[in-house]
């Protein structure tokens, strides 16, 4: 009888651990159906392209013929492009220049929005509005506000005896030109950095102005650190984004029947990588010029992450 | 005395939440009551100054391009703030030389199915997320993180070619169809927001017999409403500023959506022989407008999302 009992006590046991099982096999099924449009998506449109364009790059692809496997050829061909040498020199230049510029630009209007009382949320709208514009009109508004002859930019500039420079057709102004008119899409930079200034505690100022600091030394030992994270986020945000940038000096400089304006020094690794592929159909070269792309932002943001560790400030960790 | 500090995420939320509750002329303004008031009111009216004079910068491109696009050709170069000569001609031309109403339905349509189709896919996943607990969920969600620091460049090529060998290149699906596969920044978005729901209420509905789905679909989604709002929000703006897409996958101007329909103008009016910048100036006006009426609507949702960005950093 005892025998009995016991081997009914392992058959309910027994049961108990299959059910849980099973309920336990159930709930992870329920979690994988939830996460299925992400896998699937994962696999189909990055994990596969990723490995396919790898692929490609090592090919010479116009898509109607078969990729013909061709080695390093492509990348080789690279070295000697002068073109892939002008795109990029072109885009570190605008990204070394407009970088810098966005985040003073922003900190300066956030600071003052800091400052603004009630009326924030008005300027604030006022300066994130321009964020909403579709990028291509940003580009026509670049070849209007900035037409050397007749724009609004130089038309002001001669009000103070300024001869303003034909920022879209001189190759010297062009990229500088293209950095100021992106600085109008700040915004969303003031946004994060307002959100950033206005959550560094009063407590700390308050302590700060006992020890006896000025307002200089506040700013330097309490704004800075406290905002560095939202600071380091614009810095490597905006560093990713420029250098691929694409809409506005695609729209201005680019495109079916655009003769008029000088193109080369508006040449962007993404436009010169968007004509190979998609008006020569050089799939191959432009893929092997996508990873060379994708190493470089890999690298540039590793060795951010690496500057974030010496110079930002994150809270609750040891400052040293 | 950092440790007395709460979390570096925690103020910055706060921050953003709670004008939330304001009327929107305050929203985003915390007031920093101990501050001593004589500097703060100088201080004040010198950032209010300061701030004038940009807003008028920010503002005038907008000014200057409405302003234009009421002027006749003759005069749209002439930096006047009002026009000589007030004309509704533009309007008139540009719905005659540009199947503008047919490029704002496409987009409409585009709008539509992409801002639906990512909102429901990206809350499933993000609730997969936010709720079960499963091995491997940290690497996954690593990986979707991860997925947003992708250069688009590096996938661009071989999705076109998957859209090409099923035969939808030129037709309006892939500006949105990839979007049935959620978006790594919007279930992190919702991701964050469904952490903050209380656990309880799911697990009793449950223990009442609730499927899982009918606790995402019932319950989860409903609450999440805040997180869904911004989704939908930068999902409209995102589909009505694409122009990357449009130029690989649209080929036809029937089928253009109004960036593309936009560059089209500027190529076939803006250089050339023929320059007829009234025209493109009063496009460019008609594809701003929506997105401005946009921000009125979802202001609050796009300063919530703008700034819920900077914190996956």
């Amino acid at each position: 009888m005892t025998t009995a009992t016991a081997t009914a006590a392992v058959a309910t046991d027994a049961a108990r651990a299959r059910s849980r099982r099973r309920a336990r096999r159930r709930y992870v099924r329920s979690a994988l159906l939830f996460l299925s449009p992400w896998i699937i998506g994962f696999l189909v449109f990055t994990a596969w392209p990723l490995i396919y364009s790898a692929y490609l790059s090592l090919t010479d692809y116009d898509v109607i013929n078969d990729p013909e496997f061709v080695g390093i050829a492509n990348y080789a061909r690279l070295l000697e492009d002068p073109k892939i040498a002008l795109a990029l020199g072109n885009t570190v230049i605008f990204t070394l220049l407009q970088v810098p510029l966005y985040v003073l630009v922003s900190l300066g209007l956030a600071l003052l929005l800091d400052r603004a009382g009630r009326s924030a949320g008005f300027f604030r709208t006022v300066f994130f509005l321009p964020k909403m514009t579709p990028p291509v009109a940003v580009g026509v508004l670049f070849l209007l506000l900035f037409n050397g002859q007749s724009g609004l930019i130089n038309t002001v500039l001669g009000w103070f005896g300024i001869n303003g420079p034909a920022w879209t057709t001189d190759p010297a102004w062009v990229k500088p030109g293209l950095v100021l008119m992106s600085l109008w899409t700040v915004g969303a930079s003031i946004i994060i950095l307002l959100a950033a200034l206005q959550s560094v505690p009063v407590e700390l100022y308050e302590s700060a102005r006992i020890d006896g600091a000025g307002f200089w030394r506040q700013s330097l030992s309490v704004t800075l650190p406290m905002i560095s994270p939202a600071l380091f986020f614009i810095v490597v945000v905006n560093t990713i984004g420029g250098l691929q940038t694409f809409d506005e000096a695609y729209t201005a400089f680019f495109g079916s029947g655009n003769t008029t304006y000088s193109n080369d020094a508006a040449l962007f690794y993404i436009i010169y990588l968007f004509q190979q592929a998609f008006e020569f159909l050089n799939m191959g070269y432009a893929s092997a010029m996508a990873w060379v792309l994708f190493v470089v932002i890999m690298a540039i943001t590793a060795v951010q992450l690496l500057l974030s560790r010496r110079l930002v400030y994150y809270e609750g960790e040891d400052p040293r | 005395m950092t440790q007395s500090l709460p979390e570096r995420t925690v103020p910055l939320t706060g921050a953003v939440a709670a004008p939330a509750a304001m009327p929107p002329a305050a929203a985003g303004v915390a007031l920093r009551p101990n501050r001593p008031p004589r500097r703060r009111r100088v201080g004040r009216a010198i950032a209010i100054t300061a701030l004038v004079v940009f807003a008028v910068i920010f503002a005038y491109p907008f000014v200057w391009l409405v302003s234009a696009s009421f002027k006749p050709r003759g005069e749209v170069f002439d930096n006047k703030l009002i026009p000589d000569t007030f004309t509704l001609e533009n309007y008139v031309q540009v719905w005659q030389e540009a199947p503008l109403a047919l490029w704002l339905l496409n987009t409409l349509i585009v709008t539509v199915l992409a801002a639906v189709t990512v909102t429901i896919s990206s809350a499933m996943v993000a609730w997969g997320f936010a709720y079960f607990r499963f091995r491997g969920r940290g690497v996954l969600f690593g990986l979707v993180l991860a997925t947003m620091m992708l250069p688009g460049a590096v996938t661009m090529i071989p999705t076109f070619l998957i859209w090409n060998a099923l035969g939808q290149v030129g037709t309006l699906t892939p500006m949105w169809a990839q979007n049935l596969f959620a978006s790594a920044f919007y279930v992190f978005l919702m991701r964050q927001f469904m952490l903050g729901l209380p656990r309880e209420l799911f697990d009793a509905a449950r223990v009442d017999g609730a499927s899982q789905w009918g606790v995402f679909w019932r319950i989860a989604l409903p609450l999440s409403r805040p997180a869904i709002a911004v989704t939908l929000v930068f999902e409209v703006q995102a589909v009505w500023t694409d122009l990357m897409r449009a130029l690989i996958y649209l080929r036809d101007a029937s089928t253009y959506t109004i960036p593309r329909g936009l560059k089209s103008l500027v190529d076939s009016f803006g250089f050339g022989g023929e320059w007829h910048w009234e025209i493109i100036i009063t496009a460019s006006v008609i594809a701003t407008f929506p997105m401005i009426i946009i921000f009125f609507i979802g202001q609050r949702q796009i300063i919530r999302g703008v700034s819920a960005g900077a914190l996956k950093g």
